[in-house]
Parts: structure tokens; sequence; C-alpha cells
């Protein structure tokens, strides 16, 4: 049955498809990242996969492409699965890497990104209001990543904020 | 990143300077200015450490931004360093009024990762059934008590809170810890029930039944609490699903999605069993959805003590279950495998699942990675009260000040779960 989804996904979406694969009964479509948001609007309205379950990253440090944003969708409908993966590589320069954000198309996206932002330091353009949300303002670089130490301390510092 | 908002307590000037120069009459209503108010982290009408910057005016909240994280304590980062088996005490301390039911989830995430569900034992899967449904039943007894307290109504609370503890007792006599069991183990449960633990569990029945009896009693003719329940915090199915809603929140808004009735795991296809949904998705419908669900959850438990069979509770695979402790000490193979097994941990093929199990709150979900070494390279839960507990801030906009405490209340925002 899941099978179905996969086939009309590639159907419907072509070559924004990188690849798909099945592995213990979980279908995984690989996407590309700055296609997202014309990819989840395709999925939501045309396919039916209409519930956000989870949004998240994962770090494959020393990889390329380092970083992957992992989208968990579900039909309310049919209760059909289907897991949307868009990897995403480092820039050159040193800054965070980025896509687009999916809050227009799920309000539940909102904090999930914020989380994602926090924890691994990727950037949701047009997100309606990216700040952290489970640490701290004040705090330095994005715990989740690979190559921050779990063993870093760091004091929580208040900023005056009439500075 | 967006720029730190300045929190600027107490009553804002107007930028109008004329507004306090005005002659009023007694005809003229008392002029509000927005006030921001700063509502928790510790605040004695919010269980849960959370934070709400509100901006009233008057008794009407214009905005709220709530914040949570105050209980983070790096769940997935400690996860990742250590062995696949050494995270289930930190999944007791997700939910931590549901701590059975992480540990079934994340074991059963595991197990399929591993390729082993179809061949855990029966009697483990029942056993996995029974501890989850009884903490199913402390999670509901607890949000129910701690939403009628927090609206005067000390009573219930004391009720529900003394059936918790008939049943904390209960799996403290099975696992030695009222609270943080780790009972569940990858490939079944750590050890066998109790003797009588069944009869004892039955016993609790006509016992629990009559709190729930007296408690929806009591609310249905309490008229401060149903002023404050009815027609609060109500939210559509179409926003539901938007934020991502499951669980009782989910069903108060009439839609029946079940984890254990549309995607069966375990046993659960074999009870008879009904999913309870409300109408209105107001405050109202959320607590009787959880309390019809505990009638239903005794009547799961009832029918799994009647088909359990006798038989083994853990899976018989050296590579995944310690030997017996007479074999360790006695046998060089024994102490081998057990050395193994604590070092370096379960070999896990490399490769992700996404698992998911009806939590206490609703879907409660792992996302697991593996590298194919002992420890997990992603081990990520989806909290259904974080979900939930987003949609605070559009649910209590433009509403009295005194709504948020019910509304949050059915929220049932654990921050364990929620800020992991």
């Amino acid at each position: 049955m899941s099978l179905a989804v996969l086939q009309r996904a590639k159907e419907l979406l072509g070559d924004t498809i990188k690849s798909t694969h099945s592995y213990r009964g979980d279908d995984t479509l690989v996407v590309d990242a700055a296609a997202i948001v014309e990819v989840m609007r395709l999925l939501k309205d045309e396919v039916g996969m209409d519930f956000l379950v989870d949004l998240t990253c994962v770090d494959y440090l020393g990889r390329e492409p380092r970083f992957e944003v992992v989208y968990h969708l579900r039909s309310m409908k049919t209760g059909e699965r289907l897991r949307v993966k868009a990897p995403l590589d480092e820039p050159e320069d040193g800054s965070n890497p980025a896509l687009d954000s999916v809050v227009p198309l799920w309000a539940g996206a909102n904090w999930f990104e914020r989380e994602v932002w926090d924890l691994y330091g990727i950037r949701f353009h047009n997100h309606p209001d990216l700040r952290r949300i489970l640490m701290y303002e004040e705090f330095v670089g994005h715990p989740l990543r690979k190559d921050y130490p779990k063993e870093r301390r760091q004091p929580l510092v208040r900023r005056d904020p009439n500075e | 990143m967006a720029e730190a908002k300045k929190l600027v307590l107490g009553v804002q000037e107007p930028e109008d300077q004329s507004e306090y120069d005005r002659e009023f009459s007694d005809d003229d209503e008392l002029p509000t200015e927005p006030m921001t108010l700063n509502m928790g982290p510790s605040h004695p009408a919010m269980h849960g450490t959370v934070r709400i910057i509100l901006t009233v005016e008057g008794e009407t909240v214009k905005s709220g931004d709530v914040q949570v994280g105050y209980l983070h304590r790096c769940f997935e980062k400690e996860a990742e360093h250590a062995t696949w088996t050494q995270v289930f005490p930190y999944t007791d301390r997700l939910n931590y009024v549901s701590p059975m039911l992480n540990n079934v989830g994340y074991a059963l995430a595991v197990e399929k990762l591993l390729g082993v569900v179809e061949r855990i034992p029966e009697r483990a899967q029942y056993i996995r059934v029974i501890v989850g449904e009884l903490s199913r039943i402390t999670d509901h007894l607890t949000a129910t008590a701690a939403g009628a307290m927090e609206l005067g109504a000390m009573t219930i609370f004391f009720w529900c809170i003394k059936g918790r503890e008939w049943i904390y007792e209960l799996l403290e006599e099975l696992s030695g810890a009222r609270l943080t069991h780790s009972y569940v183990r990858v490939g079944g449960v750590a050890y066998d029930l109790t003797p009588n633990f069944a009869d004892k569990v039955q016993a609790l029945f006509p016992k629990l039944e009559k709190i729930l009896k007296d408690v929806g009693d009591t609310t249905l003719e309490l008229s401060f609490f149903r002023d404050r329940m009815d027609g609060t915090g109500v939210i559509s199915r179409e926003r539901a699903i938007q934020y991502g809603w499951t669980g009782p929140a989910l069903r108060s808004t009439g839609i029946p999605y079940d984890v254990r009735k549309d995607h069966p795991y375990l046993v659960y296809d074999r009870f008879d069993f009904e999913v309870p949904v409300g109408s209105k998705g107001d405050n109202f419908d959320r607590f009787i959805v959880r309390i019809e669900e505990i009638r239903q959850s005794m009547k799961i438990l009832a029918q799994a003590f009647a088909q359990i069979a006798p038989g083994k509770v853990v899976l018989d695979d050296p590579r995944i279950i310690l030997p017996p402790k007479q074999e360790v000490y006695n046998s060089i193979e024994g102490m081998i495998g057990h050395f193994k097994l604590i070092v370096d941990g379960i070999k896990v093929p490399p490769g992700e699942v996404y698992s998911y199990t009806e939590g206490g709150n609703g879907e409660l979900g792992f996302y697991i990675v593996s590298d194919g070494t002992g420890r997990p390279y992603k081990c990520r839960v989806r909290p259904p009260c974080f979900c939930i507990v987003s949609a605070l801030p559009e649910l209590i906009k433009d509403r009295p000040l005194a709504d948020i405490v019910p509304t949050f209340d059915m929220m049932n925002m654990i921050g364990g779960e929620c800020d992991r």
C-alpha cells in the first residue's frame, strides 16, 4: 500500500527526486533541498500527505552533503506514511546552511524549525520567528552538531538588556 | 537570527501623552493600556516549568510568547554517547507520568531497526501492553487531577492522585522503582510479572471505576469548573491537524486517530476497545476524553490478563539479550557475551527507522539512525506535547487571562517530554 505513495510521488515530482528507498517498511524520498516547499506543497495537496508528523535534522559529519533535514508525513485519510529527506551542504564561506521554511503549509513546523535552528544551526528562510527554543538566547553554537563536544560547559551569563 | 526582544515589564507608557491629560466622566470606560505580564517559569497555576510573556489589555490577552526549554537535559546528545540499552533510563524521564510507554516506544524502535519485532515472545508483548496501559491510566489521572486542582477542585485532585498511587505501587513492585522504571529491554522486558499481579491490578478496577464515576459526576455539576472548561481553548479540526496534534487533544476535536487502532503494534489488534472522541474541541472535551480513555485502558487490561499465556519474556538471542547470571559467572562464553553487550552495546545494523506508538499525549515517535556501532548515531524523539503546546499562543489570543490555566492544563504539557 505504501509503495503506492512512493509511486505517485515519483510520477508527480519527477526530477526533484534524487533517490527513493524503502527500508524496514519506511518509505523515503530524497529530494532537492532548494525545491522543498514546492515538493511539500505537492505532497500535501496532490498526494494527500496532509499531516506533518515530525521535522528534524541529522548531522553526518565528514560526509558530503553534511546535513539532512528529515520530514515525516502522514495521510490522515489513508494512514500512509512517507519520509522526505533534504540533503544540505555547508556553504563554503562558513555561514549556516539554509533552506525554505514549510510554516506556510503547516503551522506545527514553526517550533520544529526553531528547534532545528537551535540545535543544528540550519536557517529557514521565511520563518516568522526564528529564535532559539530549547537553549537560552545567549548560548553559543549548536549543541547537536557532531563537532560540538558533549563535555563543553557554558555558564549562563545574562546580558544587560539595556546594553 | 531574529533580534532578541527586549523584555519590558509593567505598564507601558502610551505614545500619545494627551491620553493622560484628558478629562474623564463617569460614563467613560476605564482606559486600558497594553501591559506586559510575565507568567512563569514558576507559577502556582501552571504545573510544569514554562514561561509565557503576555501582553494583556485589561483582562484580554493580546499576545502570548510561550517559552519552553527550562527542562532541557540534552536527551539526544546524551543518547548519542550511550549504548542502545543505556538510553532506557533517559526515556523514563521523557514523559515522567507514563514512563513505561516511553520505554516500550523506544524498545520497539530499536527492535524495528534490528528487524526482530515479529520474534518478540508473545508473553513479553502482552506484558508491554499491560504496563503500558497502566502507565496510560496514571498519565490521564495526572492530567485530569492537575487540571481540576488548578481550577480549584482540590478534592478531585486527591481522588485521582490516590488512584495513581495505587498503580505506582504495583509498578514499583514490578520494577523496583516508583517512577523511573526502566523495565523494558530491547528484545523483551527485564523480568516476568510478579505473582498475583493480574489479581492485584484487577482488584483496583472497581476502586478506579468509583473514582472515575465520582470525578465525572462531580465535574458535570461543578458550575465554576464547567464555566471555565466549556467552550474555552476551542480548536478546529483543521488547525489541530495543522499543528500536528495527536492523542486525546486531537480526539477532542472528533478525529478518531489513535495509533493503537490505526497502526496496531504489539498485540493491540486482538483487543476490543473504543476510541472516545469529543465534538467541540474545547477543554471540557479533552477532560472527558481522558476520563473515558481510562475506562478503555481498563477494558484492554482485563482482556490482556485473560489472554496472556505463560512463556519466555525475552527474545532468545545472545547478540541482544544478556546471558543469565548463572552462565556469566560459570562459563567463559557467558562472561564474554555479557562483557561485550555491556561495553560495546547491541550491534544494530546501519540504517534509519521511524517507529511510533500511542503515548500518553499522542503519537510518541522515535526516529533513530544507526551507523552499525553499539551506540545510536541519532536518537530523536517526537514529543507529542511539544506540538500541542506550540498551538498555545493561538488558543489564548483574544481570550480572557483566566482561560490560560484550563487551556494549558488540558494540553497536559509534561516538561520532560516537551523540552527533552
